[in-house]
């Protein structure tokens, strides 16, 4: 059994190794998944992402804030059964608001700073997912929970 | 495209990566003139092609990432090996591919016999020796059974052998590739090896011969005569000869043990004209490669055939701690195993029996201390002298199982590879008979309400005639097993507790469908020529008798284990009247110590178990993957075995979780709804004991005992090897049905 903090850093590399994560919403029962550009706290309490006001996704959890996401390092091959790796994550989706976006903005765009200018228009939410449970498979189907407290 | 079949002719340096060193070096020696049998490369785009355009590929990669190799026991390596070798066995070469080389056997070798030997490319290129790793297989016939090895050779690429030395011969899916040699056979009457030059003198050359092929001498049943010659000239330094019995001849099918012709006996494979000639022959060959070799030869006649010839290697260096080689030394003949068979059923086993028996018979309460404290030691000595033994002989023995999965495999191609087992339960083992006089003692108080109230509160011997003999019985037979710390009987009130919980509700065994096993041994038999039959049935005999004794030599050395316990209870309780504090938490060295007057060391050992909790967030397993080794579904309250006294609380329905499991703990195992076990292994006692009840199983899982803890509700899937801890929609069926109704 490896030491939590070997899980804690698995998830930090695993979400520097990928730009691109699937955000699931639903819309009165209907899932709904879309694909974002992603960031996590370096405590990984938080995931952030951005997107405009007008679409699917924004009305979804603008309407229900409980959402899913999935970040994973698949290669689309079979190998990917055995090799890679995938994190689903569930908690709380929130707009940031503008004046608290400093540090959460920093981080976004440290990452991606191909999209300040996408970020940085008026018709663009940054928004925050508060985890509360990181579900880590492996090699398929090794499944760990990793609960933030 | 690159060829998939290259002549000896035809092959030059370029092709030394497609065929491998073995290959290559045959070639070598044929376009120098050497006389050596005629013979094709298949090489490694063959392989390629033939993985890649099957899925197999695909397959190896799922089936050998399925954990961490670092978290896989040996026989969980032996056990991937076989899954992979089935996939060989079950996936057809694809048309293009299967037309060219059946069309090339035919043509070539039409119905003489052939060898079909591994050419890995990087195996012979290492400054070390790893011979042996794959597989070679001699005197096949006919082109269809050419393709059939082939694909066998091939699969020993994943071979555990080779698995187990993976980081040193780079062994890696995308681009290790296996070439094939098939070769004419060529029916030497004498044959063996030559070293150019002796590893342990520089100046010496070392012939062996044997009478017949040198398949007997390579693999160890045979014992060769042995030359010394002048590296120099050539000269005869000394001979030392053997008692020859034996010789490998071929057989319609492989080779086979013959006893040897008197005049052979007394005469030594080589006179001094041949030794001559294989020393040139090992000079050119040096010559050619500009380096010492290591050949095989044979002689066919007055032809002098060169097999293969090899850059003397040094042997691999072994740390202390590498457990390799001892694996490596499991894998062992049907001769050998016939011999330890008849060691351990006749002498081991019998002797086992006789020393638990004397050391039962010692008064121990009439030993002053410090003689208490001698016989303690004493004890132990025995012990650990018969571990040494179960280790040398017993452990091995064991590969009797895994000898006739392969047989099984190859002849019947089963979907399932581990079918085999199937055949070799229900064959009375020890630990089953004890079971069963639990259940019957348990029988008789589920029918009788008094027997079931005296019990409650009072002893067995006031209770009723009948049971106490019956429970005697028990007592006397298997009263003395050990396990861990503690005696089978360490406590009466233990063991009722547990058999009023067997008797409070029937046990339903959900074992084999009736027939099922004699359909198979039907099948399994059918699969060969009748005069080949009663060979199948003492290949399966022995593999009875390899998976019986698995458990019941670990059953008798419990019996020794179990004299070794009763003189450090006895220690124990007399410390005990002497008001040493801490008692009970004594172990054996520490008993030992306060017997003979000195101040025992205390220890702290209290195991974490904890689930991980850091800061601000917490860890826990889900779902586990380990190794599906009993069929099935089941859900139930978790019941962790740490020790002895976790035996006899346990509940029926709950699932079984421990470390190892022991035959001398399986007694609960009727009650259990399911098993679930640290250590790996297909062919392990919680594998058997578990499919002989029809309970879900699975081995192999990863700190099983750490992620999971009593009283946590988990399902167990027998058919993928999945534990999963926590609510699910099938557990919460399955442990609390009312709730659903």
């Amino acid at each position: 059994m490896k030491p939590s903090e070997d899980y804690k850093n698995d998830l930090i590399s695993l979400f520097r190794s990928q730009p691109l994560a699937v955000l699931a919403t639903h819309n009165r029962g209907q899932p709904y998944g879309s694909l974002v550009a992603f960031a996590a706290t370096d405590d990984l309490n938080y995931l952030i992402f951005s997107t405009t006001r007008s679409t699917r996704k924004f009305a979804n959890l603008s309407a229900d804030p409980r959402v899913a996401m999935v970040i994973d390092n698949r290669s689309n091959h079979p190998s990917d059964l055995r090799f890679a790796k995938a994190v689903t994550a569930t908690g709380r989706a929130e707009e940031i608001p503008i004046h608290e976006s400093g540090d959460f903005q920093a981080i976004y765009l440290n990452k991606h700073p191909h999209l300040e200018d996408f970020v940085s228009s008026p018709s663009t939410a940054l928004i925050k997912i508060r985890v509360e449970v990181y579900y880590l498979v492996t090699r398929f189907q090794n499944v760990v929970e990793i609960r933030l407290t | 495209m690159t060829a998939f079949i290259l002549t000896l002719d035809q092959l030059d340096e370029e092709h030394r990566p497609l065929v491998g060193g073995k290959a290559f070096s045959l070639a070598a020696m044929h376009q120098s003139g050497f006389l050596v049998p005629p013979a094709i490369c298949i090489t490694v785009e063959a392989y390629r092609h033939y993985i890649a355009a099957t899925g197999l590929l695909d397959q190896i990669v799922l089936d050998l990432y399925r954990k961490r190799f670092e978290e896989m026991r040996w026989e969980e390596i032996w056990d991937t090996a076989l899954r992979i070798r089935n996939a060989f066995l079950k996936t057809p070469v694809p048309g293009d591919l299967q037309e060219a080389l059946l069309r090339e056997f035919e043509s070539r070798f039409s119905e003489n016999p052939v060898s079909v030997r591994s050419s890995a490319p990087g195996e012979d290129s290492s400054k070390t020796s790893f011979a042996g790793l794959h597989e070679s297989f001699v005197n096949i016939r006919g082109p269809e059974a050419i393709l059939a090895h082939v694909r066998l050779v091939w699969a020993s690429l994943w071979s555990d052998r080779a698995l187990l030395y993976r980081q040193e011969i780079g062994l890696d899916v995308k681009r290790s590739a296996m070439a094939v040699l098939v070769q004419e056979m060529i029916l030497g009457e004498r044959s063996g090896i030559i070293f150019g030059k002796s590893p342990t003198d520089p100046g010496h050359s070392v012939v062996e011969a044997v009478h017949g092929l040198n398949q007997g001498l390579v693999d160890g049943t045979i014992e060769p005569d042995q030359w010394h010659l002048d590296r120099k000239t050539g000269a005869v330094l000394s001979h030392t000869p053997v008692v020859r019995e034996k010789a490998m001849r071929p057989g319609r099918h492989g080779a086979r043990i013959e006893p040897l012709s008197p005049a052979l006996r007394d005469q030594a494979p080589l006179g001094e004209m041949e030794l001559s000639e294989v020393y040139n022959l090992c000079m050119r060959s040096e010559a050619l490669f500009r380096a010492p070799q290591d050949m095989e030869w044979t002689y066919r006649g007055r032809d002098l055939y060169a097999l293969q010839s090899r850059p003397i290697t040094t042997a691999l260096q072994t740390k202390g701690d590498d457990q390799r080689p001892w694996y490596l030394s499991l894998h062992r003949s049907f001769e050998n195993l016939k011999t330890l068979r008849t060691r351990i059923e006749g002498e081991l086993i019998p002797a086992m029996e006789r020393e638990a028996q004397e050391l039962a018979r010692l008064d121990l309460g009439s030993l002053s201390n410090a003689e208490l404290a001698d016989e303690i030691h004493r004890r132990r000595q025995i012990h650990e002298r018969w571990l040494d033994t179960y280790k040398r002989d017993c452990i091995p023995f064991a590969h009797g199982m895994r000898l006739f999965g392969h047989v099984y495999n190859d002849r019947v191609q089963p979907d399932d590879p581990f079918e085999f087992v199937e055949l070799l339960s229900e064959t009375g083992m020890v630990s089953t008979r004890r079971n069963q006089m639990l259940q019957e003692l348990a029988g008789m108080i589920q029918h009788d309400a008094t027997l079931l109230d005296c019990l409650k509160n009072e002893s067995v011997k006031t209770c009723g005639e009948a049971f106490a003999e019956k429970y005697n019985a028990l007592v006397s037979q298997f009263g003395d097993i050990a396990w861990g710390e503690s005696r089978f009987i360490q406590d009466e009130r233990d063991l009722l507790t547990l058999l009023m919980e067997m008797a409070a509700s029937s046990i339903d065994v959900r074992g084999n469908e009736t027939g099922r096993v004699d359909r198979l041994q039907h099948d399994f038999l059918a699969m060969f020529e009748p005069d080949q039959q009663s060979l199948a049935l003492e290949i399966l005999d022995m593999a009875r008798a390899s998976y019986r004794l698995r458990d019941d030599d670990n059953i008798y050395l419990g019996k020794i284990e179990g004299q070794v316990l009763a003189a450090v209870e006895e220690g124990r309780s007399r410390l005990a009247k002497e008001q040493e504090a801490g008692v009970g938490d004594m172990d054996r060295d520490q008993v030992l110590d306060a017997l003979r007057g000195k101040e025992p060391i205390r220890s702290q050992r209290k195991p974490s178990r904890a689930g991980d909790q850091e800061g601000t967030y917490s860890v826990a397993a889900r779902q586990i993957v380990g190794q599906p080794a009993g069929p099935g579904l089941a859900a139930g309250r978790a019941r962790v075995i740490y020790q002895h006294s976790d035996l006899f609380v346990f509940k029926r329905g709950e699932v079984l979780v421990c470390d190892a499991i022991d035959p001398g703990m399986t007694f609960v195992i009727p009650l259990a709804s399911a098993v679930v076990e640290r250590r790996g292994g297909m062919l392990i006692h919680g594998a058997i004991i578990a499919r002989e009840y029809g309970l879900p199983c699975v081995t192999g899982v990863p700190d099983a005992t750490r992620w999971i803890k009593t009283g946590d509700t988990i399902t167990v899937d027998g058919y993928l090897g999945l534990v999963i801890i926590g609510e699910g929609i099938l557990s919460r069926e399955i442990v609390n049905p009312q709730e659903n109704m």
